[in-house]
């Protein structure tokens, strides 16, 4: 199977804490890729290190078989009009409706007529069901909508790789089934490669091909959602099922109780 | 201990002195972006001509509301000096001569770093918070370009203009103060000020004081918003460093450009 994106050895530090630790994972084109782990582990760091945002420590980072730690500025944007990222918080313009929004990367890299943008951006609009809201300005949007209209904008120029920062989180039970339906669908129908960075993990496992599994710096698991569900890392079986504790402490690293609260 | 306690504040200092020289090297390095990135008026001219709008058009109110009641003041205070010497026929040259060359580029420009200074900051400080910078760069658009470049060049251009408008509202409030409230004959306060202001040497150089506080304040400004602490605090801080740093760099540079000016030294 041919692979869009490699990470090889990646290792990344920030604030002396370490991010990632030698890691290996293998993006496969075409397919929806959904890496998970708890909160804090560096799934977005992850995501920035793919787009360049951030250079690792070590390691490499191949992107279509361009090592893009090394490529040069102008290189990383000639890149990055291939690639989309799909912010959590939605990262709309503010200062542009929703239209403007979608319109931005056709009017900044392309020379289209004014009248063939239209008919792109309304069918964007469309294919996320908000062309309806083509005037809204983003404070007039939900938070759901605001992540649809994002995606739309992420669409526009037909990137080649996609990738989702938490695209579920905070949406309700009809956004997050709209947003679940619309990542798989748009893989497919537009032959994208896909990265969904997540922890629900049920919503992300419904619809991933390949699933990676995050903690502490490592790949504590990896394959077919049901290799991963199946998998008895008890790591994984702890984040998989929600347990309170196991080998990830519900406590904070800390000096003991009795030495801070009841001091003999 | 008291040597170790010492020695901590030593290397406190030496790290305040490093931070310092760290971020004067990464707002030089800024600048040479925004400039290699943005020269030549490379963003479209509806963008310069929406940062014009935004940061002169929208300074208008009280830019000309400063300026008038500043040469007002002046025309006022100059009649009283001067009255005790029976010069005050000069009060129109008076008031001219101190606008034109250093109260209309300083006035202005601090007046230009509070309104518009610190709304730039604010304004891509709130963009990197919100992550839009990080969404355009993914975009493959470049923010230096697209955001800094237009926002610099739309100081540069209407810092001067600003300052002009604020020297012709003060000397029409002077005019009113002197002639008709003071009762100084019209011709001589306007006669006074055309035989004594010259072009170069008072509009011209106070221009060109208006242009470097220009070029420093927006500097100072985008500077703070991109480096900003993408917080709320990190925002409100960057706000206020942009409204002092800014301030007392015009005042500092005001000193050195006059002392050029003047070729005291």
């Amino acid at each position: 199977m041919e692979n869009f994106a490699e990470l090889n050895e990646l290792s990344f530090s920030r604030d002396g804490r370490l991010i990632f630790d030698g890691i290996n994972l293998k993006i496969p084109k075409g397919k929806v890729t959904a890496i998970l782990g708890p909160s804090g582990t560096g799934k977005t760091t992850l995501l920035r290190l793919i787009s360049g945002q951030l250079k690792p420590d070590s390691g490499d980072i191949l992107v279509d078989g361009l090592s893009v730690p090394r490529l040069s500025r102008g290189d990383l944007f000639a890149l990055r009009k291939r690639l989309s990222l799909l912010f959590q918080s939605g990262a709309l313009f503010t200062d542009m409706n929703v239209f403007e929004n979608v319109a931005f990367s056709l009017r900044e890299h392309t020379r289209l007529p004014e009248h063939m943008i239209r008919d792109l951006v309304l069918l964007r609009l469309q294919s996320v069901g908000l062309r309806g809201a083509c005037e809204h300005m983003p404070s007039q949007l939900s938070g759901g909508m605001a992540r649809r209209v994002a995606l739309a904008r992420s669409m526009a120029l037909d990137p080649e790789l996609i990738m989702y920062d938490e695209p579920f989180t905070g949406q309700d039970p009809i956004s997050m089934a709209v947003l679940v339906k619309l990542i798989r669908s748009l893989n497919d129908q537009l032959s994208l490669t896909s990265i969904l960075v997540s922890h629900d993990v049920e919503e992300a496992l419904s619809i991933s091909d390949q699933v990676y599994v995050l903690s502490h710096g490592r790949v504590i698991g990896e394959g077919t959602p049901e290799q991963v569900r199946q998998s008895q890392n008890a790591e994984l079986k702890q984040f998989l099922f929600g347990h309170v504790d196991g080998p990830v402490s519900f406590h904070y690293p800390s000096k003991p109780l009795e030495q801070e609260v009841l001091p003999l | 201990m008291m040597v170790k306690a010492l020695m901590n504040r030593i290397g406190y200092l030496g790290l305040w002195f490093l931070n310092i020289c760290a971020a004067v090297g990464r707002a030089a390095w800024f600048f040479t972006q925004i400039l290699s990135w943005g020269a030549g008026f490379k963003a479209p001219f509806k963008r310069l001509l929406i940062q014009i709008y935004q940061l002169g058009v929208l300074s208008l109110p009280i830019i000309l509301v400063a300026g008038l009641f500043v040469g007002m003041v002046l025309a006022l205070q100059g009649y009283h000096i001067l009255v005790s010497y029976g010069s005050q026929e000069a009060v129109g040259q008076m008031v001219a001569l101190s606008l034109l060359r250093e109260f209309s580029p300083v006035m202005t420009a601090l007046l230009f770093a509070g309104r518009a200074g610190s709304a730039l900051t604010a304004e891509i400080g709130l963009m990197k918070t919100t992550e839009q910078l990080s969404a355009m760069e993914i975009m493959g658009v470049d923010p230096f370009k697209r955001v800094m470049a237009p926002r610099l060049w739309g100081g540069i251009i209407t810092l001067p203009l600003l300052t002009l408008m604020f020297s012709v509202l003060g000397i029409y409030g002077g005019a009113f103060v002197a002639v008709e409230m003071l009762g100084i004959y019209d011709g001589s306060y306007w006669g006074n000020m055309q035989n004594s202001v010259e072009f170069y040497e008072d509009i011209v150089k106070g221009v060109v004081k208006s242009v470097v506080f220009a070029v420093t304040v927006s500097w100072i400004a985008i500077f703070h918003g991109w480096n900003a602490i993408p917080t709320s605090q990190g925002i409100s801080r960057a706000t206020t460093a942009t409204v002092v740093q800014a301030s007392l760099a015009i005042l500092a540079l005001d000193f050195v450009l006059t002392a050029v000016m003047l070729g005291g030294f």
